[in-house]
This record gives C-alpha cells, sequence and structure tokens, in this order.
C-alpha cells in the first residue's frame, strides 16, 4: 500500500473490540478484528491491465472480464444474502439493517453502486467491519496536487490486504457555486468526471460547504483534479488555510436577504484563492455568510469571520398587512408570539397597528419571521462583522462577537473595506498567533482590547455585553511613563476609513 | 488596499454561480418580496413582479453514488428547468416554475429517489454529521449510520411541520472534536480515558506539535531507557478531549470498550430573540450499539415528547429550557441529574445559580 503512514501499532488498541450489546459495557463481547488474506479478494484487475492484456493477449483477456463478471455476479448474490462461493463473500450483514426504514439509505445506494465499482463494495466491508468492532480502519495523511498546498483528504485502509481496491481512498475537496446552487449540467458534468476516475461517490456536501469526492486512488487522484480544473472546478481548502466559504441562499431567493451573500462569498474566495489553496496560516479561517440575522448558514458558530446581514434605521412596516394578519391570528397570537418575544421589548400593538421604538431594534429578525408580509427590514442594508467563532477544542467553544457593527456591502469599494480589514487582521494573528491557535483562541489569550489596538479598529460599545467588573486595568495613559511625557507604546494602527464608517453609524 | 484579483493558471476560484441560478432565481435576483408554506416541504418564494419560485425540499443521505445524482438531475430537467440547490443541511431543494409540477415531482422524489419531502416549518430536517467510519481517521463512532438510524426514528417529525413548537437542528459528531458543531439536539462521542502511547510510534509525530497542543499541558517529552525521548500523558490533567490524537495517530484516545455518546441541548445559531446560545450536557452514558443505536433514539424520543408538550411555538429547546429551568427538565425527562452536569471549566462559574431564584 502506498505513501500513508504505515499502520500504526494495533497491538496499542487496548482490546478494542466490541461492547457486548447484552452486557452493555462488559467485557465479554470483546472481538479482535478479522484480517483477511490477499487471496480472499485477489483476481480483481486494474482496467489498465486488462487493457494492456486486450492489447497482449485477447484470449487471456477475455477470461479474465469473465472472472471479473463471475466475481460481480457473486456480489450482487451476496447482496441478496446467497453469496456464491465463500471465498468472494463481503460481509455486510450489520449494515444490512440500515437498509429498511423510511429515510433514504446510503448503505443501498452504495450497493447499487458497488456492482460496477468494486472499490464500494470494499468500502462496505470496512465500514460492516467497524460496525462488529466498534474500531475505525482509516489512516489519515496529506497528499497534494502539484501547486496546492491542501484540498485531498488522502485515507489509506489499514484492511488493505482484505480490501485491496480501497488501499488507497481519498476525498477531495472542490469548491461549489455560492448558495450550493447547480444547474444538472454542472452536476452532471461533476458526476462524469469523478465516475471516470474513482470510485464515484459524492457527497453534497460537507460540513465547511465543499463538495466532496469520495474514492479515488493516488494517481487517480491527480487526474481527477487536472481534468477538474480543466473544466473550471478547483480544490477547496484543508489544513491551516482559508476554508472554503460558505453562505445562505441569499438574494437568488429570500426576501430577508440584506446583503448579496452570494457575490460577497465569491469575490472573498477568488480575491484569496491563493490562501486558500496554500496554507500559510497559524491554523485555519473560515468566513460564512448569512443574509439575515436568521443565520442560516450557521456562520456564528461554525465560521471565524461570520458576515450577517443587517439594517440601520426604520423597520418598514405595512400597516394594512399588519392589520390583515391580527384579523386573521387574533390579537392573543400576535402579543404571546410576537410582542412578547421582542428581547429589547421595542414593538407594540395598538389598534391592530404596530409600533417600534426602532432605536432599541437589535435587528433580530423574529418579528420579520412571524410577521413576514406585514414587517420587512429597512432600507439601509449592510452587514455586522464577527470575529472568533469556533466548537470547543481546545479552549472550549468560543461564540463570534462584534468587530464592526455595520459595513455597508453593496459596492466593490465597500467590498474593499472588508478585505482590508481581513488582510490586518490576518497580518496581526498571522504575525503573533501560537501554531494551530483560531483566531478567536487568540483573542482570548490576548484580550480584545490588544487585538482590536492590532488590527487598527477602535472600541465600540455594540462589541460587549457589559463593561468589565474586574477593576485591575492597566491605563496607559495614566501609567508613570506616560505622565512624565514619554510616547507610549500604543501600537497606534488606526484606520480612518473604519473609523468614518463607524462614526456614521452612531 | 485589496489585492487586485490574481490567479495562477489554475487557480480557478469559485464556480460562476450566476450560472447555476434557476432562471427565476437570476431574474429575480435581489427582487424577492415574500414567501408561504404551502404544506411540508413546499415553499413558494414570490417576487416583486408577480413571479412565483416554488421549492420542494426532500431529505438526502448526503453520501450519494454518482447514479444517485444522475437521477435527482433527471427529476430536476423534467420539473424543475435544469435547476436545484442543496441546504446546509444536505437537504436538495427542487426548485420550480410551474405550480403543477409540484405534485408529480414529489410523486418522483418519493419513489424513484426514495426520499422523503419536508423538513420546512417547525420540524425537525436532516441531521448535519461527518464521515465517521466511512471516511475518517479519528472516529470512535459511525455517522452517516447512525444518522440513518435516528431519522428512520424521527421520520414523522421531518415530513409534518406543525408537530414541534419550533424548528429542532440535531447533529451528530464521532468524536470530541465535535465536527457536527452546535445544534438543539447535538449526539457527541465521549472518551473515558488518557490517551495510550505505543512508544515506539512516537517517531512518526513532531513532539513539540503534540506537546504544544495540549489544552492542559497534560502531554510532556521523556527519555525513555534507551535514552530516546518520547512522550508521557499525566492522567490527572489529562480531560480526555483527543486534540492530541489528531495532531499524532500513536496518541490513541479512542476505546471500543469505554466510549460512549452523550446528548446536548439547546445550541442555536441565528440571533433571534435572546441570541445564539451553547448546547449544554443533558444525558451521558449512552452505549455506541451498532448498528442503530436504540438507547441514543429513545433518549431523544423522549426529550422531543416532553418538548412537544411543554414547549411554547416559536420556543427553540434551548429557550424552552431556559424558561422552565434545567430542574424542571430533569424531573419531566427522567434523566439523572449528576455532578457530571456541573461545568468545571475555567467559565464554569457563569453557569452557576448565582441568585436565589429556585423553582420550588
Amino acid at each position: 500500500m502506498g505513501g500513508g503512514f504505515r499502520r500504526v501499532y494495533p497491538e496499542n488498541r487496548p482490546d478494542h473490540g466490541g461492547i457486548n450489546k447484552d452486557e452493555g459495557l462488559g467485557e465479554s463481547g470483546a472481538r479482535r478484528p478479522h484480517v483477511a488474506s490477499l487471496q480472499q479478494f485477489g483476481g480483481l484487475l486494474e482496467s489498465k491491465r486488462v487493457y494492456l492484456h486486450l492489447l497482449v493477449n485477447p484470449y487471456s483477456c477475455a477470461i479474465n472480464f469473465a472472472f471479473r463478471y463471475i466475481k460481480r455476479i457473486g456480489w450482487q448474490n451476496q447482496m441478496k444474502g446467497s453469496g456464491m462461493s465463500s471465498e468472494n463473500k463481503i460481509n455486510t450483514s450489520m449494515i444490512d439493517d440500515l437498509e429498511s426504514g423510511p429515510w433514504p439509505s446510503f448503505v443501498k445506494d452504495l450497493k447499487s453502486l458497488a456492482t460496477k465499482k468494486p472499490a464500494v463494495g470494499q468500502l462496505l466491508g470496512q465500514l460492516n467491519q467497524s460496525y462488529e468492532d466498534r474500531w475505525n480502519y482509516w489512516q489519515g495523511t496529506v497528499l497534494n496536487v502539484d501547486g496546492y498546498g491542501g484540498g485531498v483528504i488522502a485515507r489509506y485502509s489499514e484492511l488493505a490486504e482484505k480490501y485491496p481496491d480501497i488501499a488507497q481512498f481519498h476525498t477531495i475537496r472542490i469548491i461549489p457555486p455560492a448558495g450550493w446552487v447547480y444547474s444538472t449540467a454542472t452536476l452532471r458534468e461533476l458526476c462524469d468526471i469523478w465516475e471516470k476516475h474513482s470510485a464515484g461517490i459524492i457527497q453534497l456536501h460537507g460540513m465547511t460547504g465543499d463538495i466532496l469526492l469520495l474514492g479515488s486512488d493516488n494517481k487517480s487522484t491527480f487526474d481527477a483534479a487536472e481534468e477538474l480544473m480543466e473544466h473550471g472546478w478547483d480544490l477547496g481548502g484543508s489544513g491551516a488555510a482559508l476554508r472554503t466559504l460558505a453562505c445562505c441562499v441569499g438574494q437568488a431567493r429570500c426576501e430577508m436577504a440584506l446583503i448579496d451573500t452570494m457575490a460577497i462569498q465569491t469575490h472573498i474566495t477568488n480575491t484569496y484563492i491563493s490562501e486558500l489553496h496554500r496554507p500559510e496560516f497559524p491554523y485555519k479561517y473560515k468566513f460564512k455568510i448569512s443574509g439575515c440575522a436568521n443565520d442560516c448558514a450557521c456562520a456564528m458558530q461554525r465560521s471565524d469571520m461570520p458576515i450577517i446581514g443587517t439594517w440601520r434605521g426604520p423597520m418598514q412596516i405595512d400597516q394594512a398587512e399588519v392589520g390583515k394578519f391580527v384579523d386573521g391570528h387574533g390579537a392573543d397570537f400576535v402579543i404571546d408570539n410576537v410582542i412578547t418575544r421582542c428581547p429589547t421589548n421595542c414593538i407594540s400593538l395598538k389598534d391592530n397597528q404596530i409600533e417600534v421604538d426602532d432605536d432599541n431594534c437589535v435587528r433580530c429578525m423574529h418579528c420579520i419571521n412571524v410577521m413576514h408580509k406585514a414587517l420587512k427590514p429597512g432600507k439601509d442594508r449592510g452587514a455586522t462583522i464577527l470575529i472568533g467563532g469556533k466548537r470547543t477544542l481546545k479552549i472550549g467553544d468560543t461564540m463570534s462577537s462584534v468587530l464592526v457593527p455595520f459595513m455597508k456591502l453593496q459596492t466593490e469599494e465597500d467590498w474593499e473595506k472588508l478585505t482590508d480589514l481581513v488582510e490586518r487582521i490576518w497580518e496581526f494573528w498571522g504575525e503573533h498567533a501560537l501554531e494551530h491557535e483560531r483566531v478567536g483562541e487568540f483573542i482570548n489569550r490576548i484580550g480584545l482590547g490588544a487585538f482590536l489596538d492590532g488590527v487598527g479598529l477602535e472600541p465600540h460599545p455594540e462589541m460587549i455585553t457589559a463593561p468589565r467588573s474586574n477593576p485591575y486595568i492597566k491605563f496607559e495613559e495614566l501609567a508613570p511613563g506616560m505622565l512624565e511625557g514619554e510616547s507610549g507604546h500604543d501600537p497606534a494602527v488606526v484606520n480612518e476609513e473604519v473609523e468614518s464608517m463607524e462614526s456614521t453609524n452612531s | 488596499m485589496a489585492r487586485a484579483k490574481k490567479m495562477a493558471p489554475r487557480d480557478n476560484g469559485a464556480p460562476d454561480y450566476k450560472k447555476n441560478l434557476h432562471p427565476l432565481m437570476a431574474k429575480n435576483y435581489g427582487k424577492w418580496s415574500y414567501h408561504e408554506k404551502l404544506r411540508p416541504g413546499v415553499l413558494v418564494h414570490g417576487a416583486e413582479n408577480g413571479d412565483r419560485l416554488y421549492t420542494v425540499r426532500a431529505g438526502s443521505p448526503r453520501t450519494l453514488s454518482v447514479d444517485k445524482v444522475r437521477q435527482i438531475c433527471d427529476i430536476a430537467d423534467k420539473y424543475c428547468q435544469g435547476h436545484l440547490r442543496f441546504t446546509s443541511r444536505a437537504n436538495v431543494e427542487f426548485l420550480l416554475a410551474n405550480e403543477a409540477d409540484i405534485d408529480p415531482l414529489i410523486k418522483e422524489v418519493n419513489e424513484t429517489l426514495g426520499f422523503p419531502v419536508g423538513g420546512t416549518g417547525h420540524s425537525i430536517s436532516n441531521i448535519v454529521h461527518t464521515q465517521g467510519w466511512l471516511h475518517c481517521n479519528l472516529p470512535g463512532t459511525d455517522a452517516a449510520g447512525s444518522v440513518k438510524a435516528l431519522m428512520d426514528l424521527l421520520y414523522e417529525e421531518f415530513v409534518t411541520d406543525d408537530s414541534l413548537p419550533a424548528r429542532v437542528k440535531i447533529s451528530a459528531s464521532c468524536c470530541q472534536i465535535n465536527c457536527g458543531g452546535q445544534a438543539d439536539i447535538s449526539i457527541n462521542l465521549q472518551h473515558h480515558h488518557p490517551p495510550r502511547i505505543k512508544p515506539e510510534g512516537v517517531g512518526v509525530c513532531e513532539l513539540p506539535k503534540v506537546v504544544a497542543i495540549c489544552p492542559v499541558a497534560a502531554i510532556r517529552p521523556r527519555q525513555d531507557e534507551t535514552g530516546k525521548t518520547t512522550l508521557e500523558v499525566v492522567d490527572e490533567k489529562c480531560m480526555y478531549c483527543g486534540a492530541c490524537h489528531g495532531q499524532c495517530p500513536t496518541m490513541e484516545i479512542r476505546d471500543a470498550k469505554t466510549d460512549t455518546l452523550s446528548i446536548w441541548l439547546g445550541g442555536k445559531t441565528a440571533s433571534t430573540r435572546k441570541g445564539p446560545s451553547f448546547m449544554r450536557l443533558a444525558v451521558w452514558g449512552l452505549p455506541n450499539n451498532t448498528p442503530r443505536w436504540p438507547e441514543v433514539g429513545a433518549a431523544v424520543r423522549k426529550i422531543l415528547d416532553v418538548y412537544k408538550q411543554t414547549g411554547r411555538p416559536y420556543e427553540r429547546i434551548g429557550e424552552w429550557v431556559d424558561r422552565i429551568g434545567w430542574k424542571r427538565f430533569f424531573e419531566l425527562t427522567g434523566f439523572p441529574f449528576t455532578k457530571y452536569h456541573i461545568d468545571d471549566s475555567p467559565l464554569a462559574r457563569s453557569t452557576f445559580n448565582t441568585s436565589s431564584h429556585v423553582r420550588l
């Protein structure tokens, strides 16, 4: 088997058999993993070798094709529970259970694919082994396409002797169209290229938002990547790099979308395509873009830099539609489900009319969600930029927090303000972060105040829910040295564009 | 100053979304004015000029064969002017210009694809998940299979849109990195002992990185008898997170005998109402029982039953528990409250009840 880590110390696994279902966590059910011999699945030929045979020896080739056909029939019979011979059985007895039930079954679909892609059958065999042993049989390592530092997730099977066709079984991450919109021609092209080079599994989509193509080996990964790139596709991010972006459907199909999420995503992707392909950050950096506070892109908790659509000024109210809504649902419904659910008590109902104290509205979207024909966001639209969201490793969950309360994002000039801020953040974080330190963890370590100094942003009350209660503070201006006339050590990295933008907001 | 758009010869960048938009999306881009829920899984979006675009949302298993994707395309060619989209939760959204096509499309989606239509409104949408045993190098359990098993149990909640107080988002994670992320209900694997190091394997790893990645400084270098540098773990400090396992496969954190599953409640990403929230531990110690994880299914069902009975409209699970209090939650569900539910991280005190407010 090629290239990766050799199988790492199976002996180290303390009886990693399985939990005996009848006895809970008892040890009696522990099983050792089975390792089959090469002969069990010998005889399957790579298509190129078959082609070579065809040139050299048509007779032998015909025999080989017949042999492959018999193998396939054997597989199909095994699928039906009546394996032809014990030699080529692939045991899927545990995961067969996942073919039943009303939810669509990936096992059923992959078994169907296995009739023409033997590797998929072996994949299911290994998965079944995992179900029996409660143990994983993939080793992970790095495989790079020329010129790229990421985008391929390499997997090597530890059961390659038993399942030779999945000895190398990699994933290629592909950047999808923004908002995951597709024409069928686009998807069919992807299917055709991928089927030609691999086992033909597609995941739509990975948790970051990439198209995931599963099932290529070391060579076909390169071939597939080349052909995909010839057709205009490109690899997604992995490792300590900018990751593939994600956004909601935005203005393509949603009246709530306050920014053009698809255009912004595409702009950031293409502006920083080099940072996406060649890891040079302390650790990963993710953007997700949601058109409003409903955050359909899950930006707040899943991205280092959420961009969330919002608005300034008054909300739009269609009082005729309000009247219809109140007549249709009753005033009690409106009070229980709209008025009393406002987080800042800024909305009220008087004589079948809605009044909003817009100065106290925090643009949470709840009332608009419930009464979406009567209430609409205001007309002066832009985005709130936040920073630092990620899941729990290593310092615990960090929720994104406000960095720029309001930024217009309509024109390319507006976008330049955003990318300018992004580059200042990358420069400061890249310079000072520890290895493997996400930007949210970095802010936790150095403090938001120091971070603002470092990236050249003025503090703004919308960045916090309350000022500090802890009284031990290093006031730079009041330190003895500065009182005596020293120039001090404030980083003095100030961006005037952002400053002026902030002042227009206040 | 942002740098000018500059691509290396093969840095193609993102595909052009404009070429992939449904014609009605392209025509009415930024000009939508309202939407309506026609029935579970079916939406209509109305544009300012009166155009109406219909959406039929169907649950998919996310892991698809190229042939299944082609079947999806066949249906979209027949009814959707050749256009469709996917949601962040792996649902397929068929986009239709003609209302009359909705019923025949749903019939084909159900019968040809075997996909259910639903996942809109106050439903349980598709469970987000990662690779698990199918394709990850770190998992202690499966993802695609456990999601399939759980969605079989939650099928009714997917195909209806009024059986719950609010939408319920579920995620599943196969190790304590928790790629599945925050959700109203999250099912996560837990490890129960420090990583077990095979000294010979340490050589393939960059030791300073392994030492540095430990959040609690429990890993330190050590000279073995032969004078070679290896690693050791201070068991008392280790919190079994597995950060080192991702860095170095020799730091084996998984254990088929002892790994269990736990259920966390109340994660919310939207800033609606009181804003986003993190999920909290509700149930722990559930067995990792392949192939269908029945104990997890039963616990999720119990939580949903109580939520349905006592939740108020538009109240997500976290908001519901906030209102009724965790004491009542444990009473109503019958799950035990233990000392392990009390946080012991540096932020723990922010989760203590620092008032005299108690529900008696």
